[in-house]
This record gives C-alpha cells, structure tokens and sequence, in this order.
C-alpha cells in the first residue's frame, strides 16, 4: 500500500465525487419535479410532451403509493417479458451476424428477470450468446429504465419523507420519463462519445477473424472419426494431442453506447463476458477512473436531492458521510488484503511483488482492481474489471459484505438512497428514543405500520439470502455449478445469492450458473431472488413513502433527535454494520472467514 | 399516602416476585412477550436434549437450566414491577376498606350499606367524623374535608355543591358540616382502582411506541431463527455437525432477551414513578405522550408565580380623593375571599385607617361575584332614604370601563395611563368605579416563584415551550412572562381560548400539556395530549383529563414530563445495549462452533475463553444475569439530564451503544474464568 500514486487516485475519487455531488444533485431536483426547469428544456421538453400524448399520461395528475406501485409492477412485468421474448427468437430477429440461437427458457428468464431488476447477473457470455440486437434492445433498454425506476422510487420515498399530510408521491410515468430524458439519456451520449474516443468499439460488424503474430499448442482430447473421445488402453484416461492455435476470434459490436450506461444506471452487465476487464470495454486508465466515478455519480448527488428536498442538507451530507466513511474502510480493508497477498505463493517464491495479482488485469493492478471491486458492489453495479473470485478471502469478503449489507454506500441508483434511508428509519427508532421523545424522522414519527415494513424488507432480503444458499450448498445442483471446494465453494453460492438478492449481479466468478447439462436449477433460483430481492423490497418502501406522507409534521426543536452531524453519521454507520454482521456473520464465518485462517495454515481450495 | 419510598429490594416484594416468576412460565402469557416465548421453547427443545445430545450431560442440563432462568428472571423483572406498583396502591387501598355508606333511597330516607357496594348514580349522606365512601361530586352543602389519605397534605380542604371544589374521593375524612355527595363511579372503577389494575399487568395494554418495539424485537427474532437455521446446512456443507444444544444458545444469546425481558417492566416502572409522585394516570399511552410534549400551557397562577397577589397601592384617578378610593375598594372587596380581596381590605386599613365594616346592617346590598364573563366583583346598595343607590364593582380595566361607558360615564386617560404603568411593571391593575365615576386603580403586584426562571430555561433546553396561561390583560401579561422567562403568554384567556390555543398547536404538529380544575377546563383537558386534572377539581374535569394530580400541584406537570422521557430514555437506551451486545456473544460462540474442524481459527476467539463449550456456556450465562444486573436500571430509569437532544444522544449512545458492545466481552471472560474454576464444564 505503499503506492503514492494509488492514494493520489483515491483522493482524487473521493475529491472529484465530493465535488459533482452538489452541482448533479441541484440538476436533479430539477429533474425529479414535474415542473422543473433544465438548459435542456429547448431540446428535450417537446420530445417529453410527446410521449406523454402518445401515452395518455397526464403529467399534472399525481398517483397515491398504490397507484405509484401498481405502475411501476406493470412497466416491469411488461418489459420483462418483452425481453424474454426477443432473447428466446433472437435467431428470427435482426443484427445477428454471427448467427446465435435463441436462449433456453430458463436462461432467458434468468436474463429478462436479471435486467428488469437492474441487477445485470449474467448466466451467460455476452459476445458467444447475445445478437447485437438483443444486446441493444432487449437488454440496454432495461439498463435505462431499471435504472430510472430506481431513481424514480427514491425520489418517491424522499417526496413522501418531505411532504406532510400529502396523499400522493408524484407520477411514475412522469418520473421514468423525466430520468431517462433528461438525466440518463443525455450523459450517456456525452459518456459514450468519451469512451469511444478512450478506444471502447461501437459498430455492428461480426466478429473479426484475426492471424495471431505468435501462434501457440495447447493440448485438446484425441477424438476418432465419428466425434467420439479416444481413450488410452486402461479405458479411462483421454488420449490427448496439441493442436496449434494461430488465429483469434475478436468479438465486435455496439459497446460504447451499452457501456455508458452500463455504469452510469449501476447495471454492470457487461458487454462482453470478462465485462471491465476487456479491453474494449475498459481500455484505459483513465476510462477505468470515469467508468468508477460515474457508477457513484447519481447515487451521491442523490443524497444531496434529499436534503434539498427535505429542507436539510446538512441530513442530506451526513447520509453521504456515513456512506464516504464505510466505502473508504472498504477500500482500504480489500486493498490492504490484496496487497498483502497469498502467504503460500509468498511462501513458494511465486507471488507478485506488489500482491495477490491472480485474476487482476496488469494494466489495473492491485489498488484499481481492490477501488473498483469495492464501487461496484457499495453500489448494485456489479461491473468488475478484476475477478472477485480470485481475491484474497478477506478481499472477497469486501464485496460480499458491501452486498449483504443493501448495497447503501451510495448504492445503485435510487436503490442505494432507498435502501440507506431504510436503515435510516430503523436507526432513528431504535436510538431515537433515548433523546427522550418516541422516534421521529425529520419531523414523521416513527410508528408501528413504519417499523413493520422497514422490518418486512430486512426479513425478506435475509430470508432469501440464507435460505436459498442454504438449500444450495446441501444440494447437488447447488454443489455442482462450483468451481472450488471448501469455504470457497461456500462463498461462491452465498456471493451468488447475496448478488441476486442485492440486485449487484457481480458474481465470484467461479461459478457456473447455467451448466452445459441444462440444470435449470441455479437460474431459477438466481432469478427468483432477484425477483424478490426488488420487488419486495420495492413494495414496502412505496408504502412507507405513502404512510411518511400522509403524516403530519412535528416542528423541529432542541428536544428533537438530530439527524445530522458527527453522532449521527456514527450512528448510522453503527446501524448498517451491525444490522448486516449480526445477520451474515455465522455465513461469513464458515465462507472467508474459516478460509483466511486455513488460508494462512497453509490450505487454498 | 406513605408509602412512598419503597426500597428497590423490599424483602416481601421480592419472596412475591420470585413466586410470579415461576407463575408467569405459563406459555399463555409468554405468547405476549415473542422474544421470550423463543427463549422458552429453545429452554424446552434443550431438555430433551438431554436425552440424545453426545455433549456431556452436565454441560447440556445447565444450558437449559440458564436459558429457563433467562424466562424466569424477565418474568421476575416483570413481577418486581408489579409488586412495586402493587404495594403503592395497597396502600391507597386500605383506606377506603370496610367503609359503610349512609344511602338515601328514594323516598329520602337513609340506609347503610357496605360501600363495596355503591353504584354510579347512588346518593349518599356524609357528617362529620364519617369517611367519604366513593368517589364522587357534592350536590348539597360544603364541608371541610381531610385528604390527607390521598394527598399527604395535612391541611383541610373545601368541598362544596357547585363550582370547581366539588369532587370528593373515596377514603378522605369529613371534619365539619355534612354532605350529601353522587356517587360518580361504580365500584372498582374508581381511579384508584384503574391505577391498580394498571400496574398490575392484568389489564395493562401495549402503548404505541411499545408496540412498535415489540414489531422491531419481533423481527430481529425472526431473523435470528433464520440465522440460526440457515446454519446447520452451513455446517452440513462445511462438514461441521452443529449440535441442537449449541445452535439453541447460540439463538438464544443472538435474540434481544435484555430488553424483551425488561420491556413491561419499564412500562409499569414508569408509571410506578408518577405514583410515588401522587400522579394518577389513566393509560400508559398518556405516560408515553408525557414525553413528546413540547408546549406546556402553564396557569400563570400557582404554578408561575404565587397564589396570592397583593395589594400595593391605590392610584387615584384626577380628582379623586385617595380615601375614597380606598373607600369603595374596600367595600367592594369585603366579600372577595380571594387572598388579593382580603389584601385590599388590609392595604385599605393600612393606609387609611378603614376598618372592615359590618355590611350586614342597612343600607341593604348585594354582592356581585366575579365571572369570568363580566370579570368584574362588586356590590349593589339600594337606595335608602337619601341615601341614592350606589353600585361599585372592581375588575379589568376594559371590561369596568365598558360599565362604565355604559352608563354615561367617561374614562379618564391617566387611569387609562395608570393601568398600563401597572401592567408594564407586571402588575395586575384592578380598576374601581361608582357608577359612572372611575375613583381609579388598585396595583396587585404579582410574585413570581424562586427558580423557576431556571426551570423554565432548562424546559427550553430539552425543546419545551412554555406558554403561560392568565387572566391578566396583555400587558400584565408581557411583564410577568419577561420576569418568568416563559416562551409565550396567552392574556385575557376564557376557557374558549385556551381549547382554541391547543387546537392550533396541535395543528402545527406540537403535542400539548395543560393543567386544570375547573369544569369550564375539561374540553381543554380533553383535547390536550396530556391533561392533568387537579385532585380538588370538579368530576368534570378529571374525567376529562388523562392524569390526576392528588396534590394539585400544578408545578407537577414538569415532572410528569420528565417521567415520560425517562421512560423513553430507559427503553431506547436498553434497546441499543441487548443489540449491541451480541457483537461480543458472537465472538465467544462461533469459534467456539468451528475450532473443532477448523483448528486454524483459533486466533478468533479474542476472549481467549478456556473450551469451547465454557464459552457457550458463559456467554448464555452472562445473556441471563444481564437481566438481572438491569432491573434496578429498568425500574430506577436512565438518569435523565436537562441537556438537549443532541448531547444527550452523545451520551446515550456512547454508554448504551458502545458500553453494549464492551461490557459483555469483559462479563463473558469473567465467567468462563469462573466456570473453569469450577470447573463446572
């Protein structure tokens, strides 16, 4: 860690994020109200009116929380099964050059339900499955509007926090529309341009067949006239012979305009299989920096929305403190385990100087691979320009637990603010009382039908996390897509479901999730946990939205529980850790935890 | 009443409360209490355990022995508390036993009765020497009665038919004169009764914010029992046979017992306190909403400044001699009993050598009392001979000068001036007038209580407005509320205004407090969200109200405050310590778990605890004794300090949140050393 020019790019981050916060927070309450006033509004605004027209919205008519949610329930059921239906015939559709079949039902269920969710797991490789249709409608679409859906819903909750005895909490059609308008829509023009320009491709060619400059062998299986494996005379035993390999399949496709938004809407799911990591995707330093900040970008300049909103910014910079504080321990904690290493390797003489270098990419190193695995799942990106697999186990416990906890420092976007704001809540009730007065949340007291739903979302997220890697890791489906065995294995299925049920879709690269032989078993369950891990959790903020507004307000005075400053940000960081600990502990105590120990006794699995 | 001061470890209510502890494990009660309903059921599944655990027999029977002690000692808890309460109200109980009661049946004619008796509506006849046999309201005479039963206070008070001085309550002595009082409550729904059954659990509902925790106590549970059973196909995975014992502890320890144990015991605890305090309050709810009150309207009489003004001074208006001032004052003030009507005849004897004449004899007259809608006291000769009629009243300056005015008469701009002098000096000015003559002003100098400046500036710090309730004219008003420290006033308040002040703080989201006797305050009391009805105040009054005060002191009503936030302190405060806790319970029990397969995290166990199954042991242990080390907090209350919201958080948290998560670590090891030394596993 003894890198200057690593704490420089930190500091940088942290500086460059500190600073965009207020200026993309001030643009977004422009964004988030119905009325509000953009420079774009010349160009933006009658395309804005259209659509509305085309599809009878009446802008000027706010929904109630159930009006709200019951819009947003059957946007993405529709979009959801729009995408199902072009993954599943992609091979009658357009812009398939190199001729992919459609994917299996189960597979496209997986994928549909995957980016309605805005999680982005991918069962699948991109360039070796997905047309470049499919990759630009069926799924781009849903990284906007997953994304929008998602800042939609926590500018719900936050108008419901701020407005006092209100029966709505805005339109859902105004907001999806507004967001990807004026927000997402044109950065990512802006963004897309910039990576073109850093070297990410954008075209529709199919894939170049390349000579490489120095062809190699690898040894493959002998096989005889008909396909089948020739065996040597015990039967058992592949008879094997090099081959030699002097070209190279170069996947292209329209990268640029889907890597955009990939990060800016916190999605993650990469265009190619080794996503950030591939050169396309990520070619340089500086696109590798841009690409993490963006992923942070809205999410902060959320929480700046919400003091604004709430007539309380310094709220609104305690809630970014509380998550600065947790994601800079993050850094430092994985960044200071990678470069630590592997004590065996160490041990042989085979490590690399500055670390653990096994699934990084040299052109990132130790301290951009640690930054950007901690980003991607403080937020619910779940890009990856390193293998998270291969980390460390303290290293991987990092991402495992950013995502075990909600993925609330800074978050996805929108999901990240409402996700903090629900442990906001929670620590408002229990600590709130010993002020002396009954819990109250900038002024909303905090009562039974609150703390029932604030609770109902807890219980669902670790209901579905323990009880599907619980079932998981007894069961031969379960045992059969890992790639390792031990306490490795172990934390591959809890990274697996903890990713689909914080809707991250990272995964511990290791594990196959859509098998060869068809068991449909891991993508069912992936997907039902995303399913749930949106839904439900989506269902019961929008309610807590509508009850906070229907509330009056208590006027604030000295006697009021403080929701800013130093104890607060103490607090509330208190809350998230030891919420999210108390729940996975014992799971991360037989995953990383028992795996760093073994690790350093001289096992690795 | 005495028994005020009860010792937190009173030999009899502890023998009682050990029997309770044991009474309460029926599992119909504990379906009330979730956390410990786990607790029980996990204490049953450990003692089978017995049976079929490979753990040694010992170390499995005293697990399950520790975690039906967890049960019992919550239950114990609980039952302190009651018996606490229960001893209070014993207390106030025994005087009103074996009363008879002298009925009037229908015809007139009386019959006695055992006053268990009594129903809501019954007449009855009380003389003096006679104990009054219920709660109830005088229709005919008055009397001097003894209340010392209920109030301590020695001093016989008035009770009269009419006006605000008619409640009587059950168990106080008539000294003089007879009564003839309505039973206004049947028997055993007397306050008294209600206040009982409220500490004794039996009829005690959950209050809001109880509720609430209990959801989010509740929940963690839930998740906990996930947890726990989500480990065992960890274990089946990672080739680890977690043993039921083991697993049962484990959730056990994880499961907020601290204050699911103590959470009834806090609530009763709090309303115990307002009793040693001679505070009756109807609900738990009411106890609660004590805390969140940030306005206090505050009678500026009795509670801001002492009872009695005096007369200081006679300013005459142009013309008029200051002896017939004084005159007409006195006059008009003979049959004022108040104590600024009796220090009107001094002052006027004083100063002008006028004795209190006998107004029996002719001219024939009458007295005009004070209303509070004409706001004024007089008297009425008749015309007698040469005598002309004469007709003097005292009162507020605008309502005398409407009087006069009415009758053609002027008033003069220096009374006009001397009122407002008066006023500015926070004096009460009580202008005299004979018919159309104004004579001029008497100035009632208003004395405001030692220390309450003080009190009021600590009540600002903890985001308490006062409002100060009064009589007076707006300008009175300003000067006693600078010289009080008050936030606001409301001046020349009817009953009318005050209903309306409350509604409109409401509006803005405050919560209110008020006090009040009268019947004429019992919409005010009502719509309040704490309204303390004074114990000499009318039935009305206190039916309205949601907490009596047997001393009607209004002062009390910032200690009912601070009782409410106390209560809230204590449960928040116990809430964060039982969460915060299972940090250290984790890290003595899961290395404990692994060791056996995974030698390699030893270095885990950071408490250095002897075996595994000692440190399963000693953290069980310690999740039981931490109840017991807590009761006297739960039943004392977190030490509340007047210092704000924002450093008492600071503090708060730090002992509650950061002591939770040391303490056990230290209780933990201490044990297991004990254990060892035991050598009990």
């Amino acid at each position: 860690m003894n890198n200057p020019n690593a704490w420089f790019q930190f500091a940088l981050f942290v500086g460059l994020l500190l600073l965009l916060t207020k200026p993309l927070g001030l643009y977004l309450v422009q964004v988030l109200d119905a009325r509000g006033k953009t420079w774009l509004d010349p160009v933006v605004r009658p395309f804005e009116r259209l659509t509305y027209r085309l599809c009878g919205v009446d802008s000027a008519q706010e929904q109630g929380w159930i009006g709200y949610t019951l819009a947003m329930l059957v946007f993405s059921l529709v979009s959801l099964l729009f995408t199902y239906f072009i993954l599943r015939y992609q091979d009658h559709l357009p812009l398939n050059p190199q001729n992919l079949a459609g994917l299996t039902p189960h597979l496209a269920f997986n994928t549909a339900v995957s980016f309605t969710t805005n999680t982005n797991w991918q069962s699948y490789g991109g360039e070796s499955t997905m047309s470049y249709f499919s990759q630009m409608v069926a799924l781009t679409i849903h990284n906007f509007m997953s994304a929008a859906t998602g800042i939609a819903i926590a500018a719900a909750l936050v108008r419901g926090i701020a407005r006092q005895t209100a029966q709505t909490i805005g339109n859902f059609w105004v907001d999806l529309v507004r967001i990807t308008y004026y927000l997402l829509a044109p950065i990512c023009v802006v963004f897309a341009l910039f990576l073109v320009s850093q070297g990410v491709i954008q075209n529709f060619k199919p894939s170049t067949v390349a000579k490489t400059y120095e062809p190699y062998t690898i040894p493959v299986a002998k096989t005889d006239d008909k396909g089948q494996p020739v065996f040597a005379a015990d039967g058992k035993t592949p008879v094997m012979v090099d081959q030699s390999v002097d070209t190279q399949t170069i996947p292209q496709g329209p990268v640029a305009s889907q890597i955009a938004i990939k990060m800016l809407g916190t999605n993650g799911g990469g265009y190619f299989n080794a996503n950030a990591a591939h050169p396309f995707e990520n070619p340089t330093p500086l696109s590798n920096f841009l690409q993490m900040l963006s992923i942070f970008a809205i999410p902060s300049a959320l929480t700046w929305y919400l003091g604004r909103t709430v007539k309380n910014q310094r709220h609104g910079w305690a809630v970014w403190g509380a998550m600065a504080a947790m994601f800079v321990v993050g850094v430092l904690v994985c960044w200071k385990a990678e470069a630590s290493g592997n004590p065996i390797h160490q041990h042989l003489g085979l490590a690399a100087a500055d670390g653990n270098m096994e699934g990084k990419e040299v052109r990132f190193g130790i301290f951009n691979s640690a930054l950007f695995a901690t980003i991607t799942t403080d937020a619910s990106c779940g890009a990856v320009n390193a293998m998270h697999d291969s980390f460390t186990p303290l290293g991987g416990l990092v991402p495992l637990f950013n995502i075990q906890t909600g993925e609330v420092i800074f978050g996805g976007v929108g999901a990240g603010l409402y996700g903090m704001l629900i442990f906001v809540v929670l620590a408002v009730f229990i600590a709130g009382l010993m002020v002396g007065r009954t819990p109250e949340y900038l002024g909303k007291k905090i009562e039974a039908y609150d703390v029932k739903l604030v609770m109902l979302v807890l219980m669902v997220l670790s209901l579905t996390i323990l009880g599907f890697t619980a079932w998981a890791s007894i069961s031969d489906w379960g045992v059969a897509g890992l790639n390792n065995a031990g306490p490795h294995g172990f934390s591959e299925i809890l990274y697996a479901f903890s990713s689909a049920v914080g809707n991250n879709g990272s995964a511990f690269g290791g594990l196959t999730a859509n098998p060869a032989n068809g068991d449909p078993h891991w993508d069912t369950t992936l997907a039902v946990a995303m399913l749930i891990g949106r839904f439900l959790m989506i269902v019961p903020i929008l309610a807590l939205a509508g009850n906070l507004a229907g509330k009056k307000l208590v006027p604030a005075s000295a006697g009021t529980f403080q929701t800013e400053g130093l104890t607060f940000v103490v607090l509330l960081v208190g809350t998230v850790v030891l919420v999210g600990a108390l729940t996975f502990l014992p799971a991360l105590a037989v995953g990383p935890v028992v795996e760093h120990y073994l690790m350093h006794a001289g096992s690795l699995f | 009443m005495s028994a005020k001061s009860i010792s937190l470890f009173d030999r009899e209510i502890m023998l009682t409360a050990t029997a309770d502890a044991f009474k309460k494990l029926n599992p119909r009660l504990q379906l009330k209490n979730p956390v410990m309903l786990v607790t029980l059921v996990g204490a049953i599944l450990t003692f089978q355990q017995l049976f079929t655990a490979k753990e040694p027999f010992g170390y499995v029977l005293q697990v399950a022995l520790w975690l039906l002690f967890t049960v019992i000692f919550a239950n114990f808890a609980e039952a302190v508390a009651e018996g606490r309460g229960k001893a209070q109200a014993r207390a106030l109980r025994a005087s009103r036993k074996q009363l008879v009661a002298q009925r009037r049946r229908r015809d007139g004619s009386l019959e006695a009765i055992d006053a268990t008796q009594l129903a809501k509506g019954d007449v009855v006849f009380v003389k003096a020497g006679d104990l009054i046999p219920g709660d109830g309201e005088v229709i005919e005479g008055a009397a001097s009665v003894d209340e010392s039963a209920i109030t301590g206070e020695s001093a016989p008070v008035i009770r009269e038919a009419g006006g605000d001085r008619s409640a009587v309550t059950g168990g106080t002595a008539v000294l003089s004169d007879t009564l003839v009082i309505r039973i206004t409550a049947n028997p055993g729904e007397g306050f008294l009764d209600h206040m009982i059954s409220l500490v004794e659990g039996a009829t005690r509902q959950k209050t809001p914010n109880e509720i609430a925790l209990t959801i989010l106590l509740s929940a963690l549970t839930f998740i906990f029992v996930l947890v726990i059973i989500a480990l065992k196909p960890f274990g089946t995975y990672s080739g680890v046979a977690f043993s039921i014992t083991t697993l049962i502890a484990l959730l056990v320890c994880l499961i907020p017992t601290t204050i699911g144990g103590l959470l009834s015991a806090i609530g009763i605890a709090g309303m115990d306190r307002l009793l040693q305090r001679n505070v009756l309050a109807t609900s738990g709810r009411a106890v609660e909403a004590a805390g969140d009150i940030d306005v206090l309207l505050l009678d500026k009489t009795g509670t801001i400044t002492l009872g009695n003004r005096q007369a200081s001074e006679f300013v005459p208006a142009p013309g008029i001699a200051p002896s017939r001032l004084a005159d007409a004052a006195q006059l008009a003030s003979l049959a004022d009993e108040t104590p600024e009507g009796r220090s009107i005849v001094v002052l006027a004897k004083e100063k002008f050598n006028l004795r209190g004449r006998d107004v029996s004899t002719p001219p024939p007259h009458t007295f005009v009392p004070f209303t509070a809608q004409t706001r004024m006291s007089g008297i009425d000769f008749a015309a007698v001979g040469d005598q002309p009629a004469r007709s003097i009243r005292k009162g507020a300056a605008a309502n005398v000068r409407a009087w006069v005015e009415s009758q053609g008469g002027v008033f003069p701009s220096e009374v006009a001036a001397a009122v407002e002098n008066i006023s500015r000096q926070g004096g009460t000015p009580l202008v005299v007038a004979e018919g159309r003559d104004t004579l001029g002003v008497i100035f009632l100098k208003d004395v405001v209580k030692g220390g309450i400046k003080e009190r009021f500036a600590q009540l600002r710090a903890m985001g308490i407005r006062t409002v100060m309730i009064t009589g007076d004219n707006p300008l009175t008003a300003a000067a006693i509320a600078a010289e009080a420290g008050v936030d606001d006033f409301l001046a020349q308040a009817t009953p009318e205004m005050k209903l309306a002040r409350i509604r409109a703080e409401q509006a803005a989201g405050h919560l209110v407090a008020m006090t009040g006797d009268g019947t004429n305050d019992a919409p005010a009391l009502a719509q309040a969200d704490v309204g303390v009805a004074m114990n000499t105040g009318t039935q009305a009054a206190k039916e309205a109200g949601n907490m009596v005060d047997l001393d009607s002191n209004p002062t009390k009503l910032l200690e009912i405050v601070e009782i409410g936030k106390q209560l809230l302190i204590t449960r928040g405060a116990l809430t964060t310590f039982s969460i915060a806790n299972d940090v250290a319970k984790y890290f003595a029990i899961i290395p404990a778990m692994l060791v056996g397969v995974f030698p390699a995290i030893a270095p885990l166990n950071v408490m250095h605890l002897a075996s595994p199954l000692s440190a399963i042991l000693s953290a069980v242990i310690f999740n039981a004794l931490i109840i017991i080390a807590l009761i006297p907090l739960a039943l004392r209350g977190v030490a509340y300090r007047p210092i704000g919201a924002a450093a008492m958080l600071r503090r708060n948290l730090f002992i509650y949140g950061f002591g939770g998560i040391v303490i056990p670590f230290v209780g933990i090891k201490l044990i297991d050393v004990l254990i060892n030394a035991l050598h009990l596993v």
